[in-house]
């Protein structure tokens, strides 16, 4: 379960040092903005040995550089090897961008020994083409793990300024929304931009937790607490997921067709809810294990 | 009323009677800013004195020029509690003969109360005096608050010289130091540079790991079932160490616990936390920022408290044992939990306990936080380079790869578990370290002492050698 | 063909990172190390340095690394980095 992302620069071994203690459920090594153009093959040499070498307690995800940049195929011969949990591709525009990407891997994890489709695919989507396509693009590839939204680069695409409120980005929300859920992955949003605006994060991540997001990046360490609280189910959560699943046995028991719990009927999406909740409470160990699932 | 300001540096060494052999002694609250110890020392070798030992709380590198004096013979032995890592470096290659004696703050003032280390002339810096003597650290334009380690050498040396660039018209009323301990009162032009006394603000960490551990402490200390009304606490200047301050304030304050009161060198965070209710009193024997200087100046409820008073060993009373918890930095901390904080890596003397082994001997609860590894290095080893602090005072050390607790506080261990928090055993944390970094080569020595480490009883605690010549 | 085309850098000097310089030579290698943990790490960097060489077949070279307490694999990224950048590669 990924609730938090954390960027780090690809050729900063200062960072990639102690990333995985941080806090994230994932970390997005970045081989692409963060990393100047002259040290694209150091980043990249830097982040397959830390990969290999250094044992990241998180799940890992590597940003390789879009498939127009010359640089793609070098950063997967390097990267792929190394069974990253996922490669996130930047500029993602089409489902032929997925489609592309899905065949260098794998060919790649063919010639390495590697289970076919091993490594998971989080299309970037950063421009109004990528948004448009949304739902093609999630569809694309059985290793598409989640849809990302990239607020920063989708605002110059649609010629506005990025704005702390963030609705210049709402119809993309939605619509990646949308998308994933129909197409059965995941979906993450944009970082929160300003590192100090400790409110305004978890106003942000709030905001993106109600419209169904499953977590959410950060460009800052700081952040990263706040969002794995945000996207936690809350011990209130937890206790209705437990309730909800205690009167269906009860319901089943007693072979009960229609039932309600303080006063409203328990149907199969709020059964499903809680099943939802309940299974994400149990992997964060937030003691959701015993009941019901 | 007689005036004790004698005309001039040199009449009033002479005036005090100082010869050959005996001891002098400085403090060191103006630390890096510091001018009188050079001043003094410069003088007394004008006046063809000789084989002086120096007794000074702390020494910094703008005392460089002290080493000097060494090397002519003016001085021959040093007594000190911390070293910075320019006068480290010195010593460690072996300028002195007889090997420097270091104590921690407490027993300084224990050793100089009781005897053990008599002084003959103590030279004071004091930033506002009278004509009398009467003087302190909250006035002037040097300014450096608390005067907590100058007041045993005060209290007990046989003649006391008291240095000022400001003379305040008697009585100067709220004084650190009577003009009942003072002989001769000086004026100087200045006696230090502001700038290098304290730092404009003390800020936290921005370093994203010690973030987390100071996260990762405040989460032990509320775990440890201390944290409740009437909580005291001391944590050092490191960025961590604040930084797990003010994760400890948000706690505190959403908890609404009234803690009663943070002890030691004192921050503007902590000024900040007594003004925010966190605490009753601030006990302060050094100030470390502009903030804490203008605090103890204006809040009756920030006291200044004496370097006996704060830690010392076997007095009536000493603050450090009535401590809950202390935050402790560590250059390394081996699997026995004994701390060094005297030397680095390569053995090279470059600190000092300080109130470390004082305040880690006296509370309830001593945490050491520090990163796993460092530079490479693992924090973790079989045996620290120097015992600064032995492992029997301390409980616990905090990393950003788990919590390892000494085995004598299974209790401890246990109510850590029990919230949830990654306590790991010490050779675990130390196999981790290793796993990152490979496994370090010992580094060589040499084969002279050059400095000996006294526990709390006086007695020698670790050997420093110095470092192999090449 | 020499082993090393042209003089190439790698990495920084800052902490936890290495700098790596590397430039064509005669007659075998010439490795220069300089580190903050030499006493403890000394003799392994040599080994990542050399084993790294070995790996792209290079014998004649002179190398200066500048360790800033680099971790293993962020010293043998940085030496390949300078040796393919000596051997020509593009990034």
């Amino acid at each position: 379960m990924i609730r938090s992302m954390l960027f780090l620069p690809g050729n900063t071994p200062n960072m990639l040092i102690n990333g995985d203690v941080l806090g994230a459920d994932a970390v997005i090594l970045d081989l692409e903005d963060a990393v100047s153009p002259d040290e694209k093959d150091a980043a990249r040499i830097l982040v397959r040995n830390a990969l290999g070498r250094m044992g990241f307690g998180c799940q890992t995800v590597v940003r390789v550089n879009s498939l127009d940049s010359g640089l793609c195929q070098k950063d997967l011969e390097e990267i792929v090897p190394q069974k990253p949990t996922a490669l996130m591709l930047p500029k993602t525009a089409t489902a032929a961008d997925i489609i592309e990407l899905d065949q260098l891997v794998t060919s790649l994890e063919e010639t390495h020994g590697i289970p076919s489709g091993t490594i998971q695919i989080i299309p970037l989507l950063e421009t109004a083409m990528g948004v448009e396509n949304a739902f093609a693009i999630a569809s694309a590839s059985t290793r598409v793990l989640g849809l990302f939204l990239g607020g920063e680069d989708l605002s110059a695409d649609l010629r506005c300024k990025r704005t702390k409120e963030g609705a210049e980005i709402d119809y993309a929300r939605h619509r990646v929304i949308v998308a994933a859920r129909a197409a059965g992955v995941e979906a993450f949003d944009t970082p929160f931009t300003d590192v100090n605006d400790d409110d305004g994060l978890l106003a942000d991540a709030a905001y993106a937790k109600g419209l169904g997001f499953t977590g959410k990046a950060s460009i800052s360490p700081r952040h990263v607490d706040g969002i794995n609280q945000v996207f936690s189910p809350s011990q209130a959560e937890i206790s209705y997921a437990r309730e909800v699943m205690d009167i269906i046995a009860e319901a089943k028991r007693l072979g009960k067709g229609a039932i309600s719990l303080h006063g409203k009927m328990v149907d199969a999406p709020i059964v499903n809810r809680a099943k939802q909740t309940l299974e994400a409470a149990a992997a964060l160990g937030l003691g959701g294990i015993q009941d019901g699932i | 009323m007689e005036s004790k300001l004698v005309n001039n540096l040199s009449d009033a060494i002479r005036a005090a009677g100082l010869k050959d052999g005996m001891t002098v002694s400085f403090h060191h609250h103006l630390r890096n800013g510091d001018f009188i110890l050079n001043l003094v020392m410069d003088e007394i070798a004008n006046l063809g004195i000789r084989d002086l030992t120096v007794n000074a709380s702390s020494l910094f590198d703008i005392h460089i020029p002290l080493m000097d004096h060494i090397r002519n013979g003016v001085v021959s032995k040093l007594l000190t509690d911390y070293v910075s890592g320019g006068i480290g470096r010195y010593i460690s290659n072996g300028i002195l003969s007889t090997p420097v004696e270091f104590r921690s703050h407490g027993t300084r003032a224990t050793d100089i109360a009781c005897g053990r280390t008599p002084i003959d002339v103590a030279f004071i810096a004091a930033p506002a005096t009278d004509c009398r003597g009467n003087c302190t650290g909250k006035l002037g334009r040097a300014a450096c608050g608390s005067m907590g380690y100058a007041i045993p050498d005060a209290m007990y040396a046989k003649k006391v010289i008291v240095l000022t660039d400001e003379l305040m018209p008697y009585p100067l009323a709220d004084w650190a130091i009577s003009e009942n301990f003072v002989d001769y009162v000086v004026k100087v032009d200045e006696i230090g540079d502001p700038k290098g006394i304290l730092s404009g603000t003390t800020r936290i960490t921005r370093d994203p790991v010690g973030l987390v551990m100071a996260d990762m402490a405040a989460k032990v200390i509320q775990a440890s079932g201390l944290l409740k009304d009437g909580f005291s606490f001391q944590t050092g200047a490191g960025g961590a160490t604040l930084a797990a301050a003010a994760s400890l304030k948000k706690i505190m304050l959403e908890k609404q616990i009234a803690g009663s009161f943070a002890l030691g060198g004192i921050t503007g965070y902590l000024v900040e936390m007594l003004r925010s209710g966190c605490f009753r009193q601030l006990m302060d024997v050094q100030c470390f920022d502009l903030d804490a200087v203008k605090s103890i100046r204006e809040d009756p409820r920030h006291r200044e408290i004496a370097a006996a008073h704060y830690a010392g060993p076997g007095t009536r009373g000493a603050v450090v044992d009535s401590l809950d918890v202390v935050i402790l930095g560590a250059t390394e901390v081996d699997t026995e939990f004994n701390v060094n904080v005297h030397t680095d890596s390569s053995g090279c003397l470059m600190g000092g306990s300080g109130g470390h082994t004082d305040a880690a001997a006296g509370a309830k609860l001593t945490m050491i936080i520090a990163p796993l590894v460092r530079a490479r290095l693992p924090i973790v080893t079989d045996r620290v380079g120097c015992i600064s602090t032995p492992g029997s005072s301390i409980d616990v050390l905090v990393t950003q790869r788990g919590i390892a607790v000494n085995p004598a506080r299974a209790d401890l261990a246990h109510a850590l578990r029990a919230a949830g928090l990654p306590v790991v055993d010490i050779q675990e944390l130390k196999q981790k370290a290793e796993s990152i970094t490979g496994v370090p080569q010992p580094v060589a020595k040499g084969d002279k002492v050059v400095a000996h480490v006294l526990g709390r009883d006086s007695g020698i605690q670790d050997t420093v050698m110095c470092l192999p010549q090449e | 063909m020499p082993d090393i085309l042209q003089r190439a850098t790698a990495g920084t000097m800052e902490s936890s990172d290495a700098y790596v310089e590397i430039e064509p030579n005669e007659n075998g290698l010439e490795i220069q190390l300089d580190s903050v943990v030499l006493q403890q790490f000394g003799k392994d960097i040599e080994q990542s340095v050399r084993a790294v060489l070995l790996q792209y077949d290079i014998h004649n070279a002179r190398l200066n690394l500048v360790d800033r307490g680099a971790l293993d694999c962020v010293i043998r990224a940085r030496v390949e980095t300078a040796i393919r950048r000596g051997k020509g590669e593009q990034s």
